[in-house]
């Protein structure tokens, strides 16, 4: 199992083919296209992350000492970007996730993306992750 | 032409730059509008050379502040042809001049069963502080209903004034769909049930001259930051007889004649809403705004203004797959539109990699939102600085947006 380290190299490395912004977009919204879609009973408000203009619903399952997340977005772009976020984080030991610095986002360019007056909900998605892997690690 | 956009396009620094790599085009106007340099020019002066506390103050400097900011408020007052500049009541800005009149009025002339009527496409600043007031007072709150086009329903308006009601209080122009309200009748309909008229003048202000008397409103609100001017400072008129009867808003300094720990005289208009050391130098910079204003014409700002909103929605009309939402019968300054299925912030994203700053989102109007049956919109918000080739470069934007998210 890659670790998330490795795992944000991995994308850091496909971007670095992308010649302008056009093809970064491009895969993101493919990314997204791409992406299982969340179960529909959990596209309800008590899995909704706040803060976003896009509505944006993660899931969590935890499994063998490992976090499982899913996730899924009305908007496309933000779809894409959480599922960048989802395939680095998810099915990870929970000190992993907490302990892993995330320089991804700002490496492949979409930095803009991170902040927090956007309102996309990007910062609130991390922020959500990380709650859930304290709580389970203060479960644990 | 009338009104030559380069020219009025070099007054505005912040217009000749790069975004994402591209030159700027700014159509967010109606959430902020940008600053001509006399605007920057006059703040700058006025910290430079003039600026002391105003009011009270026995020294030259304290004199040339106080001299400089009442000036602003007659100004204002000529603007929009106020009966006097004491009736112009400086605020921090739309939202504070609502909340200001709604806990004025909700003190004095407010009661168990009252009615306010708002309508269905206000902003939330002239929806919160009326609800407010209602769970205070125990009035109710009665909405004007919006038909398809984006337009009032009068004849729902008709039947929801009567004996009980109090208040109306409308938008000039809407912030999310460019509705141009028929006030005259609105107000005249209110008058004649003995109902107090407030309008949200915000989005009107910018783009049209407003004369308060012949509208015959009872107030009027609006901001400096959307018509030019700085951030942080905004108007309340409102007639002199009614705005003497009002209770104060906030306490403090400025607003008292005299103070006492038995009772504790108020001061005269103006100065009995105006509780604390004001925003000086905005006001100063308003001041710079409405000199800059008068100075084009608001007669040339129209027709520039509607010739170049027609071609835009001409232009917009093209589109395959984008839909309008709303075509009011009379619109001035914003075009809410939707692509396709795709999200509004999917299309805004797009757009502002191509250095095309639009808002997306609910645009503080979710009740306007619920009617339509959707959860935002993308808002493309004009200023006579703006021009035929940046309608192009958005609609050139919105087909790239379109074909990259499929």
């Amino acid at each position: 199992m890659a670790s998330i380290k490795d795992l944000q190299e991995e994308i850091i490395d496909n971007f670095s083919m992308f010649e302008d912004w056009t093809q970064k977009y491009e895969y993101l919204i493919e990314f997204g296209k791409s992406l299982s879609l969340l179960d529909e009973k959990y596209k309800t408000a008590a899995y909704e992350v706040k803060g976003c203009q896009a509505k944006v619903w993660l899931h969590t399952e935890f499994e063998d000492g490992k976090l499982i997340f899913a996730a899924d977005s009305d908007a496309i772009i933000t779809k894409g970007i959480i599922g960048l976020l989802v395939h680095v984080l998810s099915d990870h030991d929970v000190d992993e996730i907490l302990d892993t610095e995330l320089y991804f986002i700002e490496e492949i360019g979409i930095k803009e993306h991170l902040s927090p007056t956007r309102s996309n909900g990007l910062v609130a998605m991390i922020k959500q992750m990380k709650i859930y892997a304290l709580g389970y690690k203060a479960k644990a | 032409m009338i009104l030559d956009p380069n020219k009025i396009r070099a007054d505005f620094p912040i217009l000749n730059q790069e975004v994402n790599g591209y030159p700027l085009v700014y159509l967010d106007n109606g959430a902020s509008s940008q600053k001509p340099k006399a605007v920057i020019d006059a703040v700058c002066e006025y910290y430079t050379h003039d600026h002391s506390n105003i009011h009270r103050g026995v020294h030259t400097l304290s004199g040339k502040a106080t001299e400089q900011y009442e000036l602003v408020r007659e100004k204002v007052k000529n603007l929009v042809n106020a009966a006097h500049a004491h009736e112009i009541i400086f605020t921090r800005g739309t939202t504070e001049s609502i909340n200001l009149l709604a806990s004025s009025l909700g003190r004095s002339v407010i009661s168990q069963g009252d009615e306010i009527i708002v309508s269905e496409l206000e902003h939330h600043s002239n929806i919160v502080p009326w609800q407010l007031l209602c769970e205070n007072t125990g009035a109710k709150l009665k909405v004007i209903p919006v038909d398809d086009n984006g337009n009032l329903e009068l004849g729902a308006y008709d039947e929801l004034l009567n004996d009980k009601t109090r208040i109306v209080s409308v938008a000039h122009v809407s912030n999310t769909l460019g509705t141009v309200l028929p006030l005259k009748e609105i107000i005249e309909k209110a008058h004649n049930q003995g109902a107090l008229v407030a309008i949200d003048g915000a989005q009107a202000v910018p783009h049209m001259s407003v004369d308060v008397q012949d509208l015959n409103c009872d107030f009027y609100c609006f901001s400096s930051h959307k018509m030019f001017g700085p951030t942080g400072v905004g108007v309340l008129y409102g007639k002199e007889d009614l705005l003497n009867k009002l209770p104060p808003y906030h306490g403090g300094g400025n607003m008292i004649s005299s103070v006492t720990f038995e009772k504790t005289e108020y001061n005269d208009l103006p100065h009995k809403f105006e509780a604390g050391t004001p925003n000086i130098a905005g006001g100063i910079g308003l001041g710079a705004a409405i000199d800059y204003i008068e100075g084009v014409g608001y007669e040339n700002i129209e027709i520039y203004e509607r010739t170049l909103l027609a071609y835009a929605i001409q232009e917009l009309k093209k589109v395959k797959g984008l839909r309008l939402i709303g075509e009011p019968k009379d619109q001035a300054g914003v075009i809410s539109f939707l692509l396709g299925v795709h999200h509004p912030l999917d299309v805004g994203t797009i757009l502002d990699q191509l250095g095309i700053a639009v808002r997306t989102g609910h645009h503080c109007t979710q009740p306007l939102m619920d009617r339509f049956g959707i959860t935002g919109t993308v808002r493309a918000s004009f200023s006579f600085y703006n021009i035929k080739e940046e309608v192009d470069k958005l609609v050139a934007g919105i087909l790239k947006a379109g074909s990259l998210l499929g």
